[in-house]
């Protein structure tokens, strides 16, 4: 379905180059959802602008991006424009900022329709109805007069959804969906991305920084730091041996209710280095309690440690 | 036609300031026309200038000559003559109204941005009151009133850019009194007095420097304007204004004669704008460039 | 939204009560007895002392102002000594032609300012933008009464292709009346232009960053769309503000160009008023012009709401 090849984005700023996103390999099968995990600034949303080509002005991209056969970023801007809202959609994490604030949520929604499946009005307004039901949003008619501020976070994610699900995409990427909302919402909104994933067979690219969240949403998990892939393999993989240090770390600093209260929380020390600083060797080495010498000298590559699961730390075996 | 391509441009979000900060060569070419106008209206009696009222009937609407560097106007006047006595008059009501103006206008701004409250909404309500009138019917008015002189121009003037300097001042003294370095003071039992003059007027300054070559700008325009419906400095004095108005008549046969004029204050006001838009730039993040 | 509507009804009575004040003290300030004026050769000292009492000029001043007013509210504005129409019968007549120029001027100037800044916008930072930017920059400092001239030199002089001066209305012959507008409209919307393109292009730059308009991309729309209805509306905002003030502005402020063109607009009216001394016209003239340009701002701000339906329901 979609297949990230050595993809790479440069950012030209002021202070020099900046690689955003490091030779990336992904792919996602059909019906199958990965997830991306990793902290803020890690790269996972310039790799999801790579991929639906919305990448900033000065950006350079290199590499592949094949969606359904064909290299999306090779395509002419037409069928690229064609492609996006059909088979391939977004949600975003903010939907007070990714709605439209003076259009009306029926408006954002018939457009898209009418766009890609060239519905007539009155068919596409009995659609957006049906649709904003479907994600579970009472008095679906009333709210195709309403404005985005008029729904609390929660409904409007659900509308974003909505949009996003209306031209029965392929492939859905959720830049952080749930990180805008509390709680309780969140779980309902995860229900609900579950429910529609069974119903129209629906890829899924999940990004969040939140482990819990992926551990429910993703039958494989990409983790990335500082712009590299560093592990890559199937859930159970990833959450029960974990084969990097920055992965482990993770986990471990995740509490659960066996965690002894008595003690503090253990932390991965050091923090994210700048961008600016191009490390030759592994970019999670000045943190890493395992490092050895060689690990500064040059990017480790990623090894199959086990089927299907990738890592790229030659200094750990996994732990069976 | 291609399709027009939408970006997210980042650079234009993270700095948008940037462009400015550097003084680019129109802003040097500004300065240095500004000099050299005053230049030539400062050194009015030093250079070799026929005087600007003699009339020679016989050369009229002369072209360049030895003695005419731009030739005569319609009553066969020198116009380079003309031309910098014009610059002397614009640059005085230019430069002294605005004067009127910062003072009075800066003061009050601050004065209500600071105290807040009745006086506030009273310094406002009147400024916006004054602001409904068309100005040029308020000056035409009051200069028929007072009588057609470059005194009573420069003050009508000066007083209509009372509630454009108040404005400014008020917003910059708004956003400068919720400041930690004011409570500071306040704290240590400073005066009203002293916190205005000392603390905030500095900050306020430039602001206000900007919107003053803004205003003088503008006041050579005003003043142009009148001048050229004959309503402004009277004659024989020649303002630029004036022998814009007096050009008119000789459009078809000598155009120079208005465009002499007309160039020499587009560029002036030019050369005011830029400066002054640049400074305000510098001083005012915000607004940020053209 | 009733209660904003009050309360900004509630600050326009005293702005609109000061304003009336202050027209009157004005016009009462021209010096020139008007009764004088009046008579003319036949003024002597007894006639003049008659007519200052049969014209209540013999009152104290805020006798007269409240009586102005008074006679203001119930619509009569008086009467020209001069020319014996009432105030109104001048204005409605003189009205349809200031309001003619106004609105083809502020017409032109979007069909430019718009445009050029949607397209500046889109392209910010490349020569074209800059280039443009440069062109408003400068165009502001061209005064009304150059770009008159220069407009008058070049195609009624030089081409003759268009009348410098004079005015047929509009029911008499439509394309000689349009003939004869089109330099004076052209004149302002020169001055109009750059406000509204500098306006427009850095609110759509702003725009075009927010993530809506990402996510309109990403919805696959077509570019004009995104242009023009995702991202044109939420612009707008300050375009319509400075819209409203530049209308309200040119209503009375359109005097150069009036007198320049020789059109029998209001700013004509208000100028040959204080010429002639003809205290009544001036006073009902400069009233009805500054109040308009008061209830113009107001319209602007209920407008505001209609256009950000944020400010409506009472977010921001």
């Amino acid at each position: 379905m979609l297949s990230v090849e050595n993809v790479s984005v440069d950012l030209p700023t002021p202070r020099g180059n900046l690689r955003a996103v490091d030779q990336v390999d992904l792919t996602i099968g059909a019906g199958r959802t990965l997830g991306i995990v990793g902290e803020s600034g890690c790269g996972k949303t310039m790799l999801s602008r790579a991929i639906l080509q919305l990448l900033p002005k000065k950006a350079k991209l290199s590499g592949r991006v094949l969606f359904d056969g064909q290299d999306v970023v090779r395509l002419d801007r037409e069928r690229l424009r064609r492609l996006r809202g059909r088979s391939l959609a977004v949600v975003f994490q903010d939907p007070m900022t990714s709605l439209n604030p003076v259009l009306t949520i029926g408006t954002q929604l018939i457009e898209t329709l009418q766009e890609h499946l060239e519905l007539d009005s009155v068919v596409a307004k009995r659609r957006s109805v049906e649709l904003l039901a479907a994600v579970g949003i009472p008095a679906p008619e009333q709210r195709l007069m309403q404005y985005p501020h008029q729904l609390s976070g929660g409904m409007r994610q659900r509308v974003a959804i909505a949009i996003a699900l209306s031209c029965e995409p392929k492939l859905l990427i959720a830049d952080e969906p749930t990180t805008a909302l509390d709680v309780t919402i969140q779980a309902q909104i995860l229900e609900l991305l579950a429910q529609l994933r069974e119903k129209f067979n629906l890829a899924m690219l999940f990004i969040s920084h939140d482990l819990a969240v992926i551990s429910q949403v993703a039958d494989r998990v990409a983790v990335m730091y500082a712009g590299s892939l560093v592990e890559l393999g199937s859930k159970l993989d990833i959450f029960q041996t974990p084969c990097h240090p920055y992965t482990r770390g993770l986990l471990k600093a995740v509490p659960t209710l066996k965690t002894d209260r008595a003690l503090s929380l253990p932390t991965i020390e050091g923090t994210v280095p700048p961008s600016h600083a191009a490390l030759p060797g592994c970019p999670f080495e000045p943190r890493c309690a395992d490092r050895v010498p060689d690990c500064g000298k040059a990017l480790p590559p990623l090894v199959e440690v086990a089927v299907g699961h990738w890592a790229r730390c030659p200094v750990i075996n996994p732990t069976r | 036609m291609a399709t027009l391509e939408l970006s997210i441009d980042e650079d234009v979000a993270v700095s948008p300031v940037k462009r400015t900060r550097r003084l680019g060569p129109l802003f040097w070419a500004a300065i240095a026309w500004i000099i050299l106008i005053f230049a030539a209206a400062g050194l009015v009696g030093v250079l070799p200038l026929p005087s600007p009222t003699d009339m020679d009937m016989l050369e009229r609407r002369a072209p360049a000559s030895a003695l005419h560097w731009l030739g005569t106007d319609g009553l066969g006047r020198d116009e380079l003559a003309r031309l910098i006595y014009g610059a002397r008059i614009s640059l005085i009501v230019g430069l002294c109204a605005p004067v009127i103006g910062v003072t009075i206008g800066g003061a009050l701004g601050m004065l209500a941005g600071y105290f807040r409250g009745r006086f506030e909404t009273l310094v406002v309500g009147s400024m916006d009151v004054l602001l409904a009138f068309p100005p040029l019917i308020l000056v035409l008015a009051i200069v028929a009133y007072l009588g057609q002189s470059i005194f009573n121009l420069t003050c009508i003037i000066g007083v209509l850019s009372i509630p454009a300097f108040m404005r400014v001042a008020r917003a910059a003294t708004l956003t400068l009194a919720r400041r930690e370095f004011v409570i500071a003071a306040q704290a240590l039992g400073a005066t009203h007095a002293r916190i205005l003059l000392r603390e905030l007027l500095p900050n306020v300054f430039l602001s206000l420097v900007a919107f003053f070559l803004l205003g003088v700008a503008v006041t050579i325009v005003v003043e142009g304007a009148l001048s050229f419906l004959g309503l402004g400095v009277p004659p024989p004095v020649s303002s630029w204004g004036n022998m814009i108005g007096e050009g008119r008549e000789s459009l078809d046969v000598a155009p120079r004669l208005a465009f002499i004029p007309a160039i020499t204050m587009f560029l002036t006001v030019l050369s005011f704008n830029l400066v002054g838009d640049t400074l305000r730039a510098l001083t005012d993040p915000r607004q940020g460039a053209l | 939204m009733l209660g904003f509507i009050a309360r900004k009804l509630l600050y326009l009575m005293p702005v609109l009560l000061a304003v009336s004040l202050l027209t009157f003290l004005i016009a009462s300030l021209l010096p020139g007895d008007l009764a004088y004026v009046i008579l003319g050769d036949q003024a002597t000292p007894e006639k003049v002392e008659a007519l200052r009492h049969d014209m209540g000029l013999d009152q104290p001043m805020w006798w007269r102002y409240l009586g102005w007013l008074g006679h203001v509210l119930q619509g009569d504005f008086g009467r020209s000594f001069r020319t014996g129409q009432t105030v109104l019968q001048a204005v409605t007549e003189r009205l349809p032609v200031s309001i003619e120029l106004m609105a083809l001027a502020e017409i032109i100037g979007l069909a430019i300012g718009v445009p050029l800044a949607v397209a500046c916008a889109v392209r910010s930072g490349s020569a074209f933008d800059r280039f443009m930017t440069g062109s408003a920059f400068g165009m502001l400092s061209v005064p009304t009464f150059l770009s008159a001239i220069l407009l008058i030199y070049l195609f009624a002089v030089e081409l003759r292709w268009l009348p410098a001066t004079g005015y047929v209305p509009f029911q008499e012959d439509p394309v000689g009346n349009l003939r004869f507008f089109v330099l004076p409209a052209v004149t302002l919307a020169l001055a109009e232009w750059p406000g509204i393109m500098r306006v427009l292009r850095s609110d759509m730059i702003a725009t075009l960053q927010e993530d809506y308009i990402a996510m309109a991309k990403a919805k696959g729309l077509k570019p004009s769309r995104i242009l023009f209805v995702h991202a044109l509306k939420p612009s707008s905002l300050t375009l319509v503000t400075i819209t409203g003030i530049n209308i309200g502005r040119l209503i009375g402020g359109a005097v150069i160009v009036e007198t320049i063109f020789a059109l029998p607009g209001i700013g004509r009216l208000l100028v040959g008023a204080i010429y002639t001394r003809d205290l009544i016209i001036l006073q009902g003239v400069v009233l009805l012009v500054a109040a308009g340009f008061v209830i113009m701002n107001f319209i602007v701000d209920m407008l505001y709401a209609v256009l950000d339906p944020r400010i409506r329901y009472g977010h921001a």
